[in-house]
């Protein structure tokens, strides 16, 4: 087979050994250049995510002590008869004021107040408009609470905001870092550990912004995969590896399972679209659909794995159901299955974690929609972590490139779980004949 | 009663008759269960099916039936002037008249006699129970929501009779008939093999609704554009019709967008295949058990990433650095530190989604590879063949047939792939042969179309099912092509 | 025994019964079997008497494996199997519609040629047959049936501190006994032996030949074999299979003596094989 040169001396036969040699080292170092450059991206990739991403599981907050001011909320003493006047004040005055007082300032100039401002979240004010609408009582008094600070202040509390950079064309003035220092000094601004990226939903600020919706939604289409592929996709199996006949029909169905692997995730989602909601009139943008459509996907996947268990179940199992009286079907469910349940469970959670993980379909039935109540029935509009962080990698926000990366880190995490169940679940239950 | 409720009721029938059923199995046999054909569970089992499948049968039919079949005879009852009308224009009289009655079915049956019989007067009372009607209604529609009202409620009174009374005929004949010899087991098993089928069924379903839902919709959407002009336009700019300029229906043309589909998994097969290939030939032939069962999953974890994840890396990383990167080259070049990468490129998006790829490449192949018979290996390297010139001349040329299977696979994936290249290709849709500048591809036209406010019956909207048609035809090609290959192959070899 | 038109098999079994009921004769008329197109076995006419020892003897390939699995109907499972011609179980025929596999299964029990407990506990392996036909009613009746069946195997002294230890921990020998253990349980009247002993060494072997004998008294046996030995210790009758035809068939001791085909005459000196 080699064309050994044949320059054929007799003393000293020349195979061209070093030439072969030095041809074969290079082979070997492309191999492992192609093995280096692959470990290469996955590092950048991970390393990328969580260097970016692991600052936002912190918030930067503040600590202040805020009087309930009753003149401010509740000038005319109505509360009693209509309580609905609780609704209007402007809150934020009070945590202004009393980061104001904090700071050690006196009557605010106006440029001033907007940089006091321009520390607080957005969201403080209704934070603290739901404090007393719960609780009217704590009108009149001085809580000490926790807020949030402003997107903006959070990142340059992070570092990462250049400070090199001219003062009119950075976000955080020189005053507000300032303040900064001072309020960090006194420990009124601390960095806490941020429950509200789990908590919260969608929203246009970024410090207020949360994956607590997502999650939920995520949650219900994982909960609708698992009742509906599991089952289907394991009596499919069934079927087809223990009773159906080897003929035309069950050829079609075997080429049409491997084909369906392999159709693009987008095209389930046309399905979805033109089917669940055109036709059947389903609602858009709910999880009962997101489910439904991410079912049809896993379910090939499914199907291949629990056909690849039962194959692996040896045939003596199946003469020895039989021979003893047996039905088929006792057979399959006392002997076979229960053999194959280890095989079935990785592969389902396999596809379950590809169902996890996949978006574009999601995008098509509408659940790119800016969700700020978590769904409480799988018909109520919501969206799902990875279409959550698909709407946050198009924000323009510097604050939200963190979050998409820290959403990210929790969309890799619940994949990680996943897939080392698997892994475990296949050597703990791994099986020779 | 309620659907739900009425399930109810068939189930706990049912659980009853599965336990009554298992008793008289027991008292037949005497105390000698060998004597029955099937174990008591059997029998019970038996008369659970009977006592719901019939029924819920029947429930199923008569839900899906009884809507029309009630709102023919509500439209029957129209005024003539109605009837005299177009379809159109009826069955939009129709979805008020469904909406009239779901908004009466807010107030008590009392409380109905009170309201008004003139629709301008009705609508504010049912806007204070937060029911929101439309405002071009006659007053025929109240007498006919009142109508459908009654019908609906006739019509559930009887499924309900009905529902209950199949239930528990099924239960009580099923019961009458458990004796010794009652071959339950077997009834029971056809039954489960029935749902069997009907399950694996469900797989060329999903195909057959991919199909029919593809081409019933771009069947509306090529009533309006020629499909000649989707299949050879060069231009691609389907403008969304304007309220002063109606007529403006864009231009559909699917070349710019192919163009950059096939450009694009062209870039990221150049990239993964290479790669991929290279570390499956390592993996399959000079790597160590060791630094396999490592390198190997690692490999695999790129796999499993999300594609969103993928996109987003191209998006803050690896656009930004290309563009970085071509700034300093050019500035070296030529003093001008113009860059000329765009951070959304052909590059960009097709390098990220090689690196993607690569598993697939390295992992299809490693089994195509370790497929060749070890004989074969042996025979060369006995021959006093290195290991290259063997993996060269022997393995690769035997497991030829199934890498090409494999990278088609690999190619019908980069064509198919949605995430990468809508954060990572661009918006764009031209025509252009510079890597370095952004493209689009088919399947971010669909998600464009297709997100936000929709229309269904624009031709802007319609198109993504024709580009999705499209892309189903391309990618189902290479797919059957690809496993028909890879299938020979192993045939070759088994 | 009144037997009707009716499939009844277990009815005279009392409660409790010695897992040891009366053995019946099976008889073959005519028997064609085909794989797909290929005929594997041509008009076999054969009688396998009561509480006799039946051995089928022939070279690999003769159709001897595919005539035992045509006795309790195992070839259905395979789909290009087809059988004609007429199975008759104590004047029954079981290829007959009316006929439950399953019932024949329970009727005629089958030890295969690789000892294939279930990968469950000593117990469960035998308690799964009683369980499945609902031979046993209370706990103690199962736990009975059980320990007969372990011991008409001979395996019970060897395994009655380690019921509940997985079947498959046991060595061949004992795993092909628990097999016939397993087998006894469901109370059959013919018990199918597929080359029981192929797998197995020569001392368990013999431990299981031995078993084979005694089995005899309760039991219709119909064993494969390979081992003309085997054939000449165990068995009353024998059958010679060679190319899917019946060539000859008669006493043991006869067919191993005095051949009436030079066939056999052939392959028991060695000649064809």
């Amino acid at each position: 087979m080699t064309d050994s040169s044949a320059s054929n001396s007799r003393q000293k036969r020349d195979f061209g050994l070093k030439r072969r040699y030095a041809a074969e080292r290079r082979f070997r170092l492309f191999g492992q250049a192609a093995i280096g450059v692959g470990l290469f991206f996955l590092a950048a990739l991970l390393f990328t995510v969580f260097s970016k991403g692991y600052t936002a599981f912190g918030q930067t907050s503040l600590n202040l002590d805020i009087t309930f001011d009753a003149q401010l909320i509740d000038k005319n003493n109505a509360r009693a008869t209509d309580p609905d006047v609780l609704l209007t004040p402007n809150y934020a005055v009070l945590a202004r004021d009393a980061l104001a007082m904090k700071l050690g300032l006196g009557k605010l100039s106006s440029k001033d107040r907007k940089l006091v401002d321009g520390i607080i979240s957005n969201g403080t004010k209704v934070q603290l408009r739901d404090m007393v609408m719960a609780n009217p009582a704590i009108i009149g008094t001085t809580q000490n609470i926790w807020i949030l600070a402003e997107a903006d202040i959070d990142s340059a509390n992070k570092g990462q905001i250049d400070l090199s950079v001219d003062e009119k064309r950075r976000k955080v003035s020189d005053r507000q870092l300032e303040w900064m220092a001072q309020l960090k000094a006194d420990g009124t601004l601390a960095q806490r550990f941020n429950f509200g990226l789990f908590r919260n939903g969608a929203s246009s600020r970024p410090e207020m912004a949360g994956l607590g919706a997502a999650m939920i939604g995520s949650l219900y289409m994982m909960l609708i995969v698992l009742v509906l592929a599991l089952p289907i996709g394991v009596a499919a199996s069934i079927y087809l590896e223990e009773f159906a006949p080897k003929n035309r029909f069950t050829d079609i169905i075997e080429v049409n399972i491997n084909n369906l692997a392999a159709v693009p995730s987008i095209v389930f989602g046309l399905l979805g679209l033109a089917l669940f909601i055109n036709f059947a009139g389903l609602p858009r943008s709910a999880s009962l659909v997101g489910g439904l459509v991410l079912t049809l996907m896993t379910l090939p996947t499914i199907i291949i794995a629990t056909r690849a268990a039962l194959k692996a179940v040896p045939p003596s199992i199946r003469s020895a159901a039989l021979g003893i009286g047996a039905s088929r079907m006792q057979m399959v469910f006392h002997h076979v299955l229960p053999l194959a349940a280890p095989g079935v469970l990785t592969g389902t959670i396999i596809g379950l974690a590809q169902a996890l993980g996949e978006t574009a379909p999601l995008l098509l039935i509408g659940m790119v929609a800016f969700i700020t109540d978590a769904p409480v029935t799988p018909l109520d509009p919501a969206t799902a972590l990875p279409v959550q962080i698909f709407m946050w990698a198009n924000e323009a926000e510097r604050a939200f490139v963190e979050r998409t990366s820290g959403a990210i880190i929790v969309l890799l995490m619940f994949l990680a779980v996943m897939n080392i169940t698997a892994i475990l679940l296949r050597k703990h239950f791994e099986r020779r004949w | 009663m309620s659907i739900l409720n009425i399930f109810f009721l068939v189930a706990a029938i049912g659980v009853s008759g599965y336990f009554l059923g298992r008793a008289r199995a027991k008292n037949v046999s005497g105390g000698d269960l060998s004597k029955l054909h099937s174990l008591p569970g059997y029998a019970g089992a038996y008369v659970f099916l009977w006592a719901t499948i019939p029924s819920v049968l029947f429930l199923a039919a008569w839900l899906m039936a009884a809507p029309f079949m009630l709102e023919n005879t509500v439209r029957t009852g129209f005024p003539q002037t109605e009837q005299d009308t177009s379809e159109n224009n009826q069955n939009l009289s129709m979805g008020m008249v469904r909406s009239l009655a779901g908004g009466l079915r807010e107030f008590s049956v009392d409380e109905r006699l009170g309201l008004p019989k003139i629709f301008e007067e009705i609508g504010p009372k049912l806007n204070e129970r937060g029911i929101v009607l439309g405002s071009n209604g006659q007053d025929f529609m109240i007498d006919a929501a009142y109508t459908l009202i009654a019908l609906q409620d006739k019509s559930r009174f009887w499924l309900t009779v009905i529902a209950i009374t199949t239930s528990f005929i099924g239960a009580v004949w099923a019961l009458s008939r458990i004796a010794i010899r009652l071959r339950a087991r077997n009834q029971v098993e056809t039954i489960i093999l029935a749902g069997l089928i009907a399950a694996s069924s469900i797989a060329v379903l999903s195909t057959i609704g991919i199909f029919l839902s593809m081409v019933a919709e771009s069947g509306r959407f090529f009533a309006s554009v020629p499909p000649m002009e989707f299949l050879f336009g060069t231009v691609w700019d389907p403008r969304f019709a304007a309220a002063d300029n109606p007529g403006a229906t864009g231009q559909f043309g699917l070349i710019p967008l192919l163009a950059g589909t096939i450009y694009i998994a062209l870039v990221a097969m150049i990239v993964a295949v290479p790669i991929g290939l290279f570390a499956a030939i390592y993996m399959a032939e000079y790597a160590s058990s060791r630094t396999r069962a490592i390198v190997k999953p690692l490999l695999e974890v790129l796999a499993g990433i999300p594609t969103i994840v993928y996109g987003f890396f191209a998006l803050v990383t690896v656009g930004p650095l290309l563009r970085d990167i071509s700034a300093q080259i050019a500035g070296i070049a030529t003093g001008d530190g113009a860059s000329f990468i765009q951070a959304q490129s052909v590059l960009t998006a097709g390098l990220v989604m090689g690196v993607m790829l690569i598993p697939f490449v390295s992992s299809l192949s490693d089994d195509v590879i370790t497929q060749v018979p070890a004989s074969m290996r042996e025979g060369s390297l006995g021959l006093g063949a290195t290991r290259s010139e063997t993996m060269v001349r022997v393995l690769l040329p035997a497991a030829l047939p199934g890498i090409v299977g494999a990278l088609l696979l690999t190619g019908s994936r980069a064509i198919g792939e949605t995430m990468i290249v809508v954060l990572a290709a661009g918006v764009a849709a031209r025509l252009t042969l510079n890597p370095f500048e952004p493209m689009t591809t088919v399947t971010v036209k669909i998600v464009n179309q297709l997100t936000g406010d929709l229309e269904f019956t624009s031709p802007q909207t319609l198109v993504a099912f024709a580009l999705g048609m499209t892309l189903f035809f391309i990618t189902l090609g290479l797919n059957v092509y690809a496993l028909y290959i890879v299938r020979k192959y192993r045939e070759q070899y088994e | 025994m009144q037997m009707n038109t009716k499939f009844k098999p277990l009815e005279n079994v009392p409660l409790n019964a010695d897992p040891s009921p009366r053995a019946i004769s099976i008889c073959a008329e005519k028997v064609n079997v085909f794989y797909g197109e290929k005929q594997a076995l041509f008009d076999i006419d054969l009688n396998v008497g009561a509480n006799e020892v039946t051995s089928l003897i022939g070279p690999s390939g003769c159709g001897k494996s595919t005539f035992l699995r045509c006795m309790n109907r195992m070839n259905d499972t395979i789909d290009t199997c087809r059988v004609s011609g007429k199975i008759t179980l104590d004047g029954e025929d079981i290829y007959s519609r009316d006929i439950d596999v399953v019932e024949l299964r329970a009727r005629v029990g089958m030890v295969f040629q690789k000892p294939n407990p279930f990968p469950k506990s000593i117990f469960e392996n035998v308690a799964y047959g009683p369980r499945i036909h609902g031979l046993a009613h209370t706990k103690t009746d199962l736990e009975r049936i059980v320990v007969t069946s372990l011991q008409k195997a001979g395996l019970f002294e060897e395994v009655k501190d380690r019921l509940q230890q997985p079947g498959t921990s046991l060595s061949g020998g004992q795993q092909q006994r628990l097999c016939i253990a397993r087998a006894i349980a469901v109370q059959p009247e013919v018990i199918l032996m597929d080359e029981p002993c192929s797998a197995l060494d020569p001392i368990a072997t013999a431990i299981v030949e031995e078993l084979i004998d005694e089995l005899r008294q309760n039991y219709t046996i119909v064993i494969v074999t390979h081992s003309m030995q085997q054939a000449a210790r165990v068995s009353q009758q024998t059958a010679f299979f060679h190319l899917g035809n019946l060539v000859e068939t008669g006493p043991t001791e006869k067919i191993f003596t005095t051949p009436d085909d030079p066939r056999t005459e052939s392959y028991i000196t060695g000649r064809i094989g």
